[in-house]
C-alpha cells in the first residue's frame, strides 16, 4: 500500500472500497480496545463489590472538580474535531485546520490538568496506592489502596490513549497542511475522528465510576 | 468508479515475475508488504521458535528418565517447562498456521492481490519479533519458573524469575496477534473475488475467520490481565492481592477467558487445513459443507463460555462448575460434527495416501483421542482425580501436537509447491509423517496412564513405580524429535534440488491453484471470477477406476 494520497492499494477495486475497509478496520480495532478496557473495568467492579465501603471512602478523596473540568474539555475537543470532519467531507481543508487547533488545545489541556495538577495533588495527599503511608487508614485502608490502583491504572491508560490521540491529530494537521486531503480522499481524518471519540467514551465511563459513584 | 481505478498502479515486475524474484536484496525482504514474503519471514521465525520450544521439551523428557530427575535442581526443571510452554503457546501454536499458511494462502484463496492492510501485516511481524526477543531474553538471563500460566500470587509475590520481562514480551506479541486477526477479518469481508459468496468460501477461510474473531476479542483481555499482574509485581500492591481486598482467583478467571479461546485459536486453523486436504486427496466434494462451516463458528462462540472448567478444584461455586461442565460438553458436538464430516468425505472416496493426506488422517485420529479425553476432564467428578496430573498433559498434547502440529505439517506439505515452486520428496515426507505419528503416540499415550495412576505434572521428580512409563515416553520423544528434524532437512533440500512444481500438482480446486507456482507478486494476472462452490471435485465415477477394480 502506497502512502501517497493519490494512489490506492492494488488489492482494492477502487478508493471507495479502500475507504470502507480502513474504516471497518478502525471499528474492529476499537472493539479490541473495548475488550482491553472492559477487562480493567470488570476488575474494578469486582473490587468494588468486594470492598464497597472502602471504595466509597476512596472515591470521596478524588478531585471531583478536576474530573468534571476534564469531562467538559474532552467533550468539547471531540466536538471540534467532529466539526472538522464535516468540513473535510465538503472538501474544506482550511476549515479542518481551524477545528483541529481547538481540538488539540483542549486535549492538551486535559492531559496537563490530569498529569500536571490532579495526579501530583493525589500523590501529595498520600493517595498513591503503593506509598508507605496512605491517607486512609484503619479497616478501609486495603480496599482504598485497591481503589487507587484502579484509579492510577485506568486514568494512566486513558491518558496514554490521549497522548497517542494528540499525536494523531498533529499528524492529520501536518498532512492537511500539505494539502493531501480532499472531498475525494480523507480516510485518515475520519479514522482519527473515530479514535478520538472512542477515547472520549472511555472517559465517559471512567468519570462516573471514579468520581461519582460513592459520593451520593 | 472506473475513473478511480486509474489510481491503482501495478508495477510490471509484480505481474511478470514470481514473488520470490521481485527483488532479492535484504531490504526487499525486511521492508516488504507482500503477504507472501511476510509469510516467509514468519515461517523462518516460527520454525526457530518451534525447535527452541522443542529442545526445552526434550530436556524436560530427559530429566524424567529417572525418578530423581537427571538435570539436578527442580528450579532448572521449572524453568525448562516454563520456557517450553511460553514459547510453544505464544510463539508457535497460536500464531503458527495463521501467520504462515494463513498469511500466504488467504488472499490467494479468495482471489485477492494482498491482505487489506499490508503495512499492518509487516508491522505485526516486527511486533512478533520484538515480543519474542524480549521473552527469550527473560527466559535466558535466568528464566521464569511459574509455568506458562503465570498464576498469582506465585507470579506476583513469590517467583524469583524474570516474570515481569517475560510478561512484557507476551504483551507485545499479543498486539501482533490482534493486528493479524484484524487484518484477516477485514480481508475476508472486503476483498473476496467477484462471485465468491460466503457459502462459496473454502472451509479454511471460515476457520481463519473464526480464529481471527477469537484473536481480536480474547487477546486484549490477556493484555490487560498481564499488565495488572505486572504492575502488582512491580509495586507490590494490586488487583490480585487478597491483603488489600483483591482476588487471586480473578486472575485465573481473566487468564482463562483468554487462554481457553486460545486453545481453539490453535485447533481451528488445524480444522481448516484438514478440510482442504481431505477433499483434495479423496477426490470428493466435502461432506456437509454448511455443517462444517457453522461448526467452526459455533466452536468459536462456545469457547468464550467454558473457561471455568480450568478452575473446578480452585474453590469456585459448584453451581457455576456444573454450568461450565455442561458448556464444555457442548463443544464436543460441533467437534464431532467435523470428525464425522471428514469421515463422510472419505467414504467412497478415491483416496491418495500422499504425505499431506497422511498428516490429515493422523490429525483425525489424534484429535479424536484428545477430544474424547477432554470429556473426561470436563466431567466434574473425574476432574478432581485427573486435574494437575499427566492425564491433562497427555490430553492437551493430543489436541495441540497430535492435532494442531500434524495439521501444520500437513498444510505445509500441501501448499509447499505453491509457496516455493518446488516439490518436496514424497517418499521422505511419507516416512516423516509415519515416524511422527509413532513417536507422538509413544511419547504421549503413556502419559494418559501415568496421569490416571496419579502422577502429578510439573514436578522434577516422581515415585519410582512410574519409571517404566516415563522411560517409554522419553524414548518416544526422541523418535518424535527425529521426525521433526526430517522435514527440516528434506524441505530445505527441496528448495535447492526439488522438482519444479506445476501450477496445480494435486489437481485441487481452489483459487490458489489457478495461479503459477510460485505466484507473481500480484497473485493473479486477471482477477478471477467465481461461479461455483469450493471442492467441486469430479464424482468418483469420472475418475480413473480405483485400483481394487483390477483385482
Amino acid at each position: 500500500m502506497n502512502s501517497t494520497a493519490a494512489s490506492v492499494g492494488f488489492q482494492y477495486r477502487n478508493r471507495a472500497d479502500q475507504h470502507e475497509a480502513a474504516l471497518t478496520g478502525m471499528w474492529l480495532f476499537l472493539a479490541t480496545e473495548v475488550l482491553f478496557f472492559g477487562g480493567l473495568l470488570f476488575c474494578f467492579v469486582v473490587g468494588r463489590h468486594a470492598n464497597p465501603l472502602a471504595f466509597d471512602a476512596a472515591a470521596r478523596e478524588t478531585a471531583l472538580w478536576a474530573g468534571t473540568v476534564n469531562t467538559v474539555l474532552l467533550l468539547t475537543s471531540s466536538l471540534a474535531y467532529a466539526a472538522g470532519i464535516v468540513f473535510m467531507r465538503a472538501g474544506n481543508s482550511r476549515r479542518l485546520m481551524h477545528c483541529c487547533w481547538p481540538a488539540l488545545a483542549l486535549g492538551g489541556a486535559f492531559i496537563a490538568l490530569k498529569f500536571g495538577v490532579e495526579w501530583p495533588g493525589d500523590i501529595a495527599q498520600h493517595l498513591f496506592p503503593a506509598a508507605a503511608s496512605f491517607k486512609i487508614g484503619g479497616a478501609l485502608e486495603g480496599g482504598a489502596r485497591l481503589f487507587f490502583v484502579f484509579y492510577f491504572v485506568s486514568t494512566g491508560l486513558h491518558g496514554l490513549h490521549m497522548l497517542i490521540g494528540v499525536a494523531l491529530v498533529i499528524w492529520i494537521m501536518l498532512r492537511a497542511r500539505r494539502g493531501e486531503f480532499s472531498a475525494h480522499y480523507h480516510t485518515p481524518v475520519v479514522m482519527v475522528g473515530l479514535y478520538w471519540s472512542f477515547v472520549d467514551i472511555v472517559w465517559l465511563t471512567l468519570y462516573p465510576m471514579i468520581y461519582l459513584v460513592g459520593r451520593g | 468508479m472506473s475513473a478511480e481505478t486509474a489510481d491503482i498502479k501495478i508495477p510490471a515486475a509484480a505481474i511478470d515475475r514470481s514473488y520470490l524474484h521481485d527483488g532479492t536484496s535484504l531490504k526487499s525482504w525486511l521492508l516488504t508488504t507482500d503477504h507472501k514474503r511476510i509469510a516467509i519471514l514468519y515461517f523462518a521465525s516460527i520454525t526457530a521458535f518451534f525447535f527452541l520450544g522443542g529442545a526445552a521439551a526434550a530436556l524436560v523428557r530427559l530429566n524424567l528418565v529417572t525418578p530423581q530427575g537427571l538435570l539436578g535442581s527442580p528450579e532448572t526443571y521449572n524453568r525448562l517447562f516454563t520456557l517450553h510452554g511460553v514459547v510453544m503457546v505464544w510463539f508457535f501454536l497460536v500464531p503458527a498456521v495463521p501467520v504462515t499458511l494463513g498469511n500466504f494462502i488467504i488472499p490467494l484463496m479468495i482471489g485477492a492481490r494482498d491482505l487489506a492492510f499490508p503495512r499492518l501485516n509487516l508491522f505485526s511481524w516486527y511486533l512478533f519479533m520484538l515480543g519474542g526477543a524480549i521473552t527469550l531474553w527473560a527466559l535466558f538471563i535466568g528464566g521464569v519458573d511459574t509455568g506458562w500460566t503465570f498464576y498469582t500470587p506465585l507470579s506476583t509475590a513469590y517467583s524469583k524469575g524474570h516474570v515481569a520481562l517475560a510478561a512484557v514480551g507476551i504483551f507485545v506479541a499479543g498486539f501482533s496477534s490482534i493486528a493479524t486477526g484484524l487484518n484477516f477479518i477485514i480481508t475476508i469481508h472486503r476483498l473476496r473475488a467477484p462471485g465468491l459468496t460466503w457459502y462459496r468460501l473454502p472451509v479454511f477461510i471460515w476457520s481463519m475467520y473464526s480464529l481471527s474473531v477469537l484473536l481480536v476479542l480474547a487477546t486484549p483481555v490477556l493484555a490487560i490481565t498481564l499488565l495488572l499482574m505486572l504492575l502488582e509485581r512491580l509495586f507490590h500492591i494490586g488487583v490480585f492481592d487478597p491483603a488489600v481486598g483483591g482476588d487471586p482467583l480473578l486472575f485465573q478467571h481473566l487468564f482463562w477467558f483468554y487462554s481457553h479461546p486460545a486453545v481453539y485459536m490453535m485447533i481451528l486453523p488445524g480444522f481448516g487445513v484438514v478440510s482442504e486436504i481431505i477433499p483434495a486427496f479423496a477426490r470428493r466434494p466435502i461432506f456437509g459443507y454448511k455443517f462444517l462451516v457453522w461448526a467452526s463458528v459455533t466452536i468459536a462462540v462456545l469457547s468464550f463460555f467454558v473457561w471455568g472448567h480450568h478452575m473446578f478444584v480452585a474453590g469456585t461455586s459448584v453451581y457455576s462448575a456444573v454450568l461450565f461442565s455442561i458448556l464444555s460438553y457442548l463443544v464436543a458436538v460441533p467437534s464431532a460434527i467435523k470428525v464425522f464430516n471428514w469421515l463422510g468425505t472419505l467414504h467412497k472416496g478415491y483416496i491418495h495416501f500422499d504425505a499431506p493426506m497422511l498428516y490429515a488422517l493422523g490429525f483425525i485420529g489424534l484429535f479424536t483421542i484428545g477430544g474424547v479425553t477432554g470429556l473426561w476432564v470436563a466431567a466434574l467428578a473425574a476432574d478432581v482425580h485427573l486435574t494437575q496430573t499427566y492425564f491433562v498433559v497427555a490430553h492437551f498434547h493430543y489436541i495441540m501436537v497430535g492435532g494442531m502440529v500434524s495439521a501444520y505439517f500437513g498444510g505445509l506439505h500441501y501448499w509447499w509447491p505453491k509457496i516455493t515452486g518446488r516439490m518436496y520428496p514424497e517418499a521422505w515426507a511419507r516416512i516423516a509423517a509415519l515416524v511422527m505419528f509413532i513417536g507422538f503416540n509413544l511419547t504421549f499415550f503413556p502419559q494418559f496412564i501415568l496421569g490416571y495412576l496419579g502422577m502429578p505434572r510439573r514436578y522434577a521428580t516422581y515415585a519410582p513405580e512410574f519409571q517404566v512409563l516415563n522411560v517409554l515416553s522419553s524414548a518416544g520423544s526422541t523418535i518424535l524429535a527425529a521426525a521433526y528434524l526430517l522435514p527440516l532437512a528434506y524441505l530445505i533440500w527441496s528448495l535447492l534440488h526439488g522438482k519444479r512444481a506445476p501450477q496445480n500438482p494435486w489437481r485441487a480446486t481452489g483459487l490458489e491453484w489457478q495461479t503459477p507456482s510460485p505466484p507473481p507478486t500480484v497473485n493473479f494476472i486477471a482477477t478471477p471470477h467465481v461461479t461455483q462452490g469450493p471442492y467441486a471435485y469430479a464424482p468418483p465415477a469420472e475418475e480413473p477406476p480405483p485400483r481394487e477394480a483390477h483385482e
